[in-house]
């Protein structure tokens, strides 16, 4: 050993050495994630076991399952014959039959494509959203959705001239991406009346004439803002639209459909079921509750009194109650609060219902958004002479709002499971509506792991890939905030 | 810390006029119960440059936000140009339009390109027309020294980088005065000077300036007036040279001899 | 100092309702207000309207009327002559016992779970994260549901249970029988399982119908009376801890100033526990609960006890490994470290959703309709509902029920973040 008054200088660097063996591959890991306490040794031994326990029990029960059978006790015969009396296997021929039930509900067969197009275009309709501008992720992403479309209609046996159609469609909106990714913004401001009548069929002009609505909204609104302000310009431009929509729509639609009748059949929301229920119920309810949700964080921030409370009380009287019993009130009590006569379908005031419950919940995680943002963004905008709603539209929303998407996704993921209730009240949701239809069949009387299972399943692909998604946003906005 | 100021100083335009930019009289604000700024009174005219200093909490901070009304006083009379600061909000906004104003810890907007922070307030506020918004953005960042940077995030920028460009987008306002809030307090020492430089260069071009800010040699060489406040007051101004050379107040070579001393 | 006067005064004009900082928050709140009130007015009319269209009117006195309907669960007495309100109680009570134990297993639960997670056992970990992931991304009427009907339908009828001479004389054993040392019974109409009963009850009064049962009311006054002794005997041991530096061992005082003095107090009643037995066509005895009750409490548990194990990591996750190396280098060991540096920072972490999952849990419980489990929805706002006809006067009920328990909760949450909140600048 040198001593402390000598001096060193390093004339050859030392070069990188193996670790010990015990240090590395297997061996160590073995060692540090497995064995590194007699407790740990115990407690990996009783999983290894609990784990061998359940998949000695559940994976032949999957794996030696019957797919082809007219009934359970023809399922059961042939699991009998095979594995012996005691052998138990699942029966999938169930699914097999009724999988289209699942997720269409009583859709009409051959109409299926519509759904599956809406659907398709949702997600085309997203990408500018989460990827604005940005060209080779949208061209991935509506390319991908493209390919998928195309298996999916050709799974469902689509017609040739459906699937033509559905192929061009896309092959445009490829283009579109990869041509011009801002474009695509346009889908989504469509996508609504497109997914309506896709889904609902019927004339075409009723969707045309209800967009119309919004154009008038948004040029009486343009033309006034700089002599009458933003708010009241506003609610200028909402009263015109309101006529519109009220007495005038009507009557010009209705015009045009006679001069020109265009559309699809219609379809009746009672035939609404399964998953594209949920989805229906879900998507439509997010997303008609974010500018609501957002108005809710803005006035529960704001420092005037009356506003404030009322927001307050709004958000903590949603938040305080069951969804169910936000459902019974969409299903008994509506009626009583509209006007004598007024009369519409279980599934429009179920929408409505879930749309204030989850304005609440977003009105939160905006308002969580809101909060991350630091003051000197305000004060920034403040003194740049930007007004409250330039300052809001410009330069907090966009960064409060990018904050909160992955709080907006848990919601999402959180009212997509609650669309299960819908049940309750009479609707044939995928869980309790259509597997009970399918019980209650003669054929499968006594099944119950298999559809629940199967609905599970998909609830499952679903939420996961949503959270997994929301996770990695989060991180990325970790790193982007670095 | 004057040896940040390594450049001769070009002091043919800065020119005082006579004109009042700021005047402010007996001017009180509390935050509650707290008298943070006690009977300020205080004129400023075209073309000075005042630079404030004072220890933390005194004040000077909440005085020049005061200017652009981010906070509100309680009593007194604060004109601007000749645009009283009341509560009307178009006087607000004429202030808040002809000031500008640089913060601490820059304020940039993350979420838009350094080019459209220049832009922003231009189009939505002055209503220019985007193409020569961009143009004078480019401008003024070429001014600050930057104008490669025009189409990167904040983010991706120094500290230094950030402030210069913070001035930048203050500019492009074409402010007739601006206010400086600690602008190199929160940069690492090897930014400061950059930032310094580009504060100077504005200053000889005849800008009104008032900067709060700890930077003795800056005021040494830039301001015609140093102004120190201590407990909500203004304690004492004067010229740079008399300020530093010869303090009158206690309170004043105190604080002198905390910040110089070593 | 001087204080010079406010500027002059300025005369009020019609524009400064919009322009002017001090009159445009005015002018705002009240043209909302106005348009509030429309908006309120104009329901108001139509419930009018439409009430007078359906010839009703809005009048809480059915409450009073004969209900007329049995309750399978009841935590105090009730026939089907009592009135709705004594429904709606003994759904409130059912709605709350199924809160109150789903909350105590979601926790156990989650906490396990969660502390698991983190374990740097690799299986154990990976077996967690699979609970955790399967019941949070299922919906919680697929769990309800699915433990009812595994409950009803795979489980053996009660004669099942039976035991024949025939089957004594060829040796043979029952289809089915109890588990647990032949004390739980679990057969497709409930499960019965073992009660305390004491040989000399303490009847007391009956209030508002409600018969008092004063063993009980003792042996929790004893319980808390410990408790309290508990503490006291803490703070002895650490005034002494303080004073000499040396802590006096005071578990197993604590232990036994908690449970001997109920043990002796139930041992002198005479406790025993009743076991139920198979007797005719079902099991009598012990304490039968329905199978409704026990699915929802089950997958209510491991629902909630998910997301709480998710809070449990994130509480724990979040105290930087700063803190613990900051402990370990001041000589502190490891489980201490956890006692005294982690846990009190996790907890206030871990806290606020925690709370917020019981407040999700007890609105959950109103899933329970779904496998007619009668709770505050099934009572209230279903059964009394449909034979009344009373939707306005039940749903306003039970939302203002519902809504006074969440505020219940919420206000336990902020007050318990205001004590614990950290000092901050």
């Amino acid at each position: 050993m040198a001593t402390a008054t000598d001096t060193f200088v390093r004339r050859e660097m030392l070069g990188q050495k193996e670790p010990p063996t015990s240090q590395r591959g297997i061996v160590k890991w073995m060692r540090e994630n497995l064995f590194s306490s007699l407790l740990n040794s115990v407690l990996t031994i009783i999983g290894l076991v609990f784990v061998y326990i359940v998949l000695r029990t559940v994976l032949p029960w999957v794996f030696f399952g019957v797919w082809h059978a007219g009934s359970l006790g023809e399922c059961r015969q042939i699991i009998a014959e095979t594995l012996g009396p005691d052998g138990s296997a699942a029966c999938w021929a169930m699914i097999a039959e009724r999988w289209k039930q699942f997720i269409f509900g009583f859709y009409p067969q051959d109409s299926y494509w519509r759904p599956t197009l809406a659907f398709a275009l949702l997600f085309t309709a997203l990408a500018p959203v989460l990827y604005y501008g940005i060209r080779h992720i949208n061209v991935r992403m509506v390319g991908a959705v493209g390919v998928l479309l195309m298996l999916a209609l050709w799974g469902l046996g689509t017609d040739a001239a459906h699937l033509m159609l559905a192929f061009v469609l896309m092959a445009a909106l490829t283009a579109v991406a990869w041509a011009a990714p801002k474009k695509l913004v346009w889908l989504t401001i469509l996508y609504p009346a497109i997914g309506f009548f896709l889904l609902w069929g019927g004339s075409v002009w009723g969707p045309v004439g209800a967009l119309f609505g919004f154009v008038i909204l948004a040029l009486v609104w343009y033309g006034l803002q700089r002599q009458l302000g933003v708010v009241v310009a506003g609610g200028a431009a909402l009263v015109t639209a309101a006529v519109w929509w009220l007495y005038v729509q009507t009557h010009v639609t209705g015009a045009l459909q006679s001069a020109l009748p265009l559309g699809l059949p219609p379809v009746r929301s009672d035939l609404f079921g399964g998953f594209l229920l949920a989805f229906v119920i879900g998507v439509t309810a997010i997303a008609a509750s974010l500018p609501m949700g957002i108005l809710l964080a803005l006035g529960r921030r704001s420092d005037m009194l009356l506003i404030k409370a009322l927001s307050v009380g709004f958000i903590e009287f949603i938040r305080g109650v069951p969804l169910i019993t936000m459902l019974f009130v969409a299903s008994l009590l509506l009626q009583y609060f509209l006007p004598p006569q007024t009369n519409f379908d279980l599934i429009l005031r179920v929408i409505i219902l879930v749309t204030l419950f989850s304005a609440a919940y977003i009105a939160e995680v905006v308002r969580g958004g809101l909060a991350a943002l630091p003051r000197g963004q305000y004060e920034a905008a403040d003194a740049l002479g930007l007004d409250y709603w330039q300052a809001q539209r410009l330069i907090i929303m966009p960064q409060a709002l990018k904050i909160s998407i992955p709080g907006i996704v848990s919601s999402f993921i959180g009212l997509f499971k609650d669309t299960t209730l819908v049940a309750l009240v009479g609707l044939a949701d995928p869980l309790q509506g259509i597997t009970k239809i399918v019980r209650a069949d003669i054929n499968w009387k006594g099944i119950y792991w298999e559809p629940y299972l199967f609905v599970g399943l998909i609830f499952f692909a679903c939420c996961f890939s949503m959270s997994r998604y929301s996770m990695y946003l989060e991180r990325k906005l970790k790193r982007d905030h670095r | 810390m004057s040896e940040a100021i390594v450049r001769q100083i070009d002091r043919s335009h800065m020119q005082v006029s006579d004109e009042i930019a700021i005047q402010i009289t007996s001017m009180n604000k509390w935050y509650g119960a707290f008298h943070v700024l006690r009977d300020i009174d205080m004129t400023v005219n075209r073309g000075e440059r005042i630079v404030i200093c004072g220890p933390s909490g005194s004040g000077k901070s909440t005085l020049i936000r005061c200017i652009n009304r981010l906070e509100e006083h309680q009593s007194g009379k604060i004109v601007v140009d000749g645009t009283e600061l009341t509560s009307d909000l178009k006087n607000i906004d004429k202030v808040r339009s002809e000031v500008g104003m640089v913060f601490q810890h820059f304020n940039l907007f993350p979420h838009l390109t350094i080019l459209e922070n220049c832009t922003l307030a231009p189009i939505w506020v002055r209503k220019t027309p985007k193409r020569e918004a961009e143009e004078v953005a480019m401008h003024f960042l070429s001014k600050v020294k930057i104008p490669e940077q025009a189409h990167k995030y904040p983010g991706q920028l120094s500290g230094g980088q950030q402030q210069r460009v913070a001035i930048a987008r203050s500019l492009c306002m074409k402010p007739r005065i601006m206010l400086f809030d600690e602008p190199t307090s929160a940069l690492d020492p090897e930014m400061i000077k950059e930032v310094l430089d580009t504060m100077i260069e504005l200053a000889e071009e005849g800008m009104t300036m008032l900067c709060v800010t700890h930077e003795m040699g800056f005021a040494q060489a830039v301001a015609n007036r140093v102004i120190f406040m201590d407990q909500g007051q203004i304690v004492e101004q004067n010229e740079p040279k008399e300020f530093f050379n010869n303090p009158q107040s206690d309170r004043t070579k105190l604080f002198l001899s905390q910040i110089l001393g070593h | 100092m001087a204080y010079v006067a406010e500027a002059p005064k300025e005369n009020f004009r019609l524009s400064m309702l919009i322009y002017d900082t001090r009159y445009r928050a005015i002018t705002i709140q009240v043209i909302v207000l106005i348009l509030v009130l429309l908006f309120v007015g104009w329901l108001a009319d139509n419930t009018i309207k439409n009430l007078a269209a359906k010839d009703k009117d809005i009048n809480f006195s059915f409450l009073w009327n004969r209900a007329g309907y049995d309750i399978g669960q009841q935590l105090i007495p009730y026939t089907n002559d009592s009135t709705h309100a004594r429904a709606a109680v003994i759904g409130l009570l059912n709605t709350l016992v199924v809160a109150f134990f789903g909350c105590i297993f979601a926790t156990i639960l989650g906490v396990f779970a969660g502390v698991l997670r983190l374990s740097n056992n690799w299986i154990v970990g990976r077996i967690m994260t699979v609970y955790v992931e399967t019941f949070r991304n299922v919906p919680l009427l697929l769990w309800i549901i699915l433990s009812y009907t595994i409950l009803s339908e795979v489980t053996p009828p009660p004669n099942a249970f039976r035991v024949t001479d025939d089957m004594i004389a060829n040796g043979q054993a029952p289809a089915a029988s109890m588990i647990l040392n032949d004390s739980i019974a679990i057969t497709n109409r409930g499960s019965d399982i073992p009660w305390p009963y004491l040989d000399h009850p303490m009847p007391g009064p009956v209030i508002l119908g409600v018969p008092v049962n004063l063993a009980v009311w003792i042996s929790l006054g004893l319980i808390f009376a410990g408790i309290y002794v508990a503490r006291m005997n803490n703070r002895r041991a650490r005034l002494i801890q303080e004073e000499t530096g040396d802590r006096p061992t005071v578990w197993w005082q604590n232990l036994l100033a908690v449970v001997l003095p109920v043990a002796l107090f139930l041992a002198w009643r005479g406790i025993h526990l009743d076991y139920p037995e198979l007797k005719g066509f079902n099991f009598q005895g012990g304490l039968a609960i329905a199978h409704s009750f026990t699915a929802l409490l089950i997958a209510i548990s491991l629902y909630t006890g998910a997301f709480i194990a998710e809070a449990v990591r994130g509480g724990i996750l979040a105290i930087s490994k700063g803190q613990t190396e900051a402990a370990y280098a001041l000589g502190i060991r490891p489980g201490k470290t956890m006692r005294l540096v982690v846990l009190p920072q996790a907890l206030r972490v871990i806290i606020p959703p925690l709370i917020s999952q019981y407040l999700n849990l007890t609105k959950n419980t109103t899933l329970g309709i779904a496998v007619s489990y009668l709770d505050l929805k099934g009572t209230l706002g279903g059964i009394s509902l449909n034979q009344t006809g009373r939707e306005l006067e039940c749903m306003m009920l039970m939302m203002g029920i519902y809504l006074i328990l969440s505020l219940i909760i919420s206000s336990l949450m902020n007050a318990f973040n205001a004590a614990v909140k950290l000092k901050e600048r």
